[in-house]
């Protein structure tokens, strides 16, 4: 993938981010803070199919944005051929895994068997 | 008259005048040396001296080993580029009086291998400015076509001419952190002539030029710290240039 390609994605994911995040944060200030963050409440968010999928976007928009920044930064610090395949898949498995674990901590909570 | 005072850390005994400076130059040879160490001179100076003539006057007056490079000594070569109390500046270009300091520390630019004391090694900074073809990039030519030349309006030449003044001195690439740790990075110096010839209505070779900087170590890599236009003699500001080239690669100009 060309490297404006993969900087439109990471701007492109910032930049949602921002927005549901600021979403996420507001749902939260709806009711008191402390109380949305008592453990039934939390599992009601996760049961509420829009929601979740609102938090399992933004596990996917974070994860992307993240670790391409962690790539880049990585590549600053060090060059030369392996170093630079190893990080590039590196970041892309750990991001993979990290979206793999994310999804299915909320995909089980929705389905109730949390 | 110059007078040394002594070598590494030690003080100048001369009392210092209104019209000397104490001149203290980075001596490292890589061949015999594990580190760089300064020499210092007490240095006569009126208020047109640059820093150039008070390194040649070292040279002359009391070691001529001093390796400086230089030759037009009016701003336009770009040969001799170095650390001036700290900031990468021309040293012809720059005068002692306007420095405001009674000692002028000057050492090699920062991201190029030392030749020896002042003088450091171009090859990264010609082979990217090569790399992105700096020329005109067109089927046919002047000879080949009807009109004698390719006509510009005043507008098509405004779009890049403040990019064309670049005489490859180097104090952008000098003094851009990326280039302190990527030693892959195309640098502030190519990127901009890189936008120079893209913005060229002339030119035709924008989509190879673009391919060649849309690399993991091209254009995304600059952080735009904007020290690379803060720094150039010319009044270039390579910083526009790479954020006007980024505007390209986005889809936002074409």
């Amino acid at each position: 993938m060309r490297e404006s390609t993969i900087m439109k994605i990471h701007y492109g994911t910032a930049l949602a981010a921002i927005a549901l995040v600021a979403v996420h944060i507001l749902m939260r200030l709806t009711q008191g803070f402390a109380e949305s963050l008592e453990y039934e409440s939390v599992l009601a968010n996760y049961r509420f199919i829009p929601y979740a999928a609102m938090l399992e976007l933004i596990l996917i928009l974070l994860a992307v944005h993240g670790f391409n920044g962690l790539r880049v930064i990585l590549l600053e610090l060090k060059q030369g051929r392996t170093y630079e395949k190893a990080v590039s898949y590196g970041c892309l498995v750990a991001m993979i895994a990290l979206i793999a674990y994310g999804s299915r901590t909320i995909i089980m909570t929705n389905m109730g068997m949390v | 008259m110059a007078q040394v005072s002594g070598i590494s850390d030690e003080q100048t005994s001369t009392p210092m005048s209104s019209n000397t400076i104490l001149l203290r130059i980075s001596r490292f040879n890589p061949e015999h040396d594990d580190s760089s160490q300064f020499m210092e001179f007490t240095v006569p100076y009126e208020r047109w001296t640059t820093v150039l003539e008070a390194i040649l006057d070292v040279k002359k007056r009391f070691d001529h080993s001093v390796a400086v490079r230089y030759s037009c000594r009016q701003a336009t070569c770009g040969s001799c580029g170095m650390m001036i109390n700290g900031k990468p500046r021309l040293a012809c270009f720059t005068k002692i009086s306007e420095l405001n300091s009674n000692v002028v520390t000057v050492e090699p630019m920062n991201n190029f291998p030392i030749i020896r004391d002042l003088a450091v090694k171009f090859e990264r900074l010609f082979n990217t400015h090569q790399k992105i073809k700096p020329y005109l990039i067109r089927d046919d030519s002047e000879l080949e076509s009807d009109e004698k030349e390719f006509l510009q309006s005043p507008e098509e030449v405004e779009q890049y001419i403040q990019f064309a003044n670049c005489i490859k001195c180097g104090l952008c690439n000098s003094a851009c952190p990326t280039m302190a740790t990527d030693s892959s990075f195309v640098g502030p110096q190519a990127l901009a002539q890189a936008y120079r010839y893209v913005a060229d209505s002339r030119d035709k070779g924008k989509d190879s030029r673009l391919k060649i900087i849309d690399d993991s170590h091209g254009i995304w890599r600059c952080h735009f710290a904007g020290s690379c236009s803060q720094v150039c003699p010319k009044g270039v500001d390579p910083a526009m240039g790479i954020q006007l080239l980024r505007g390209y690669l986005l889809g936002f100009r074409s």
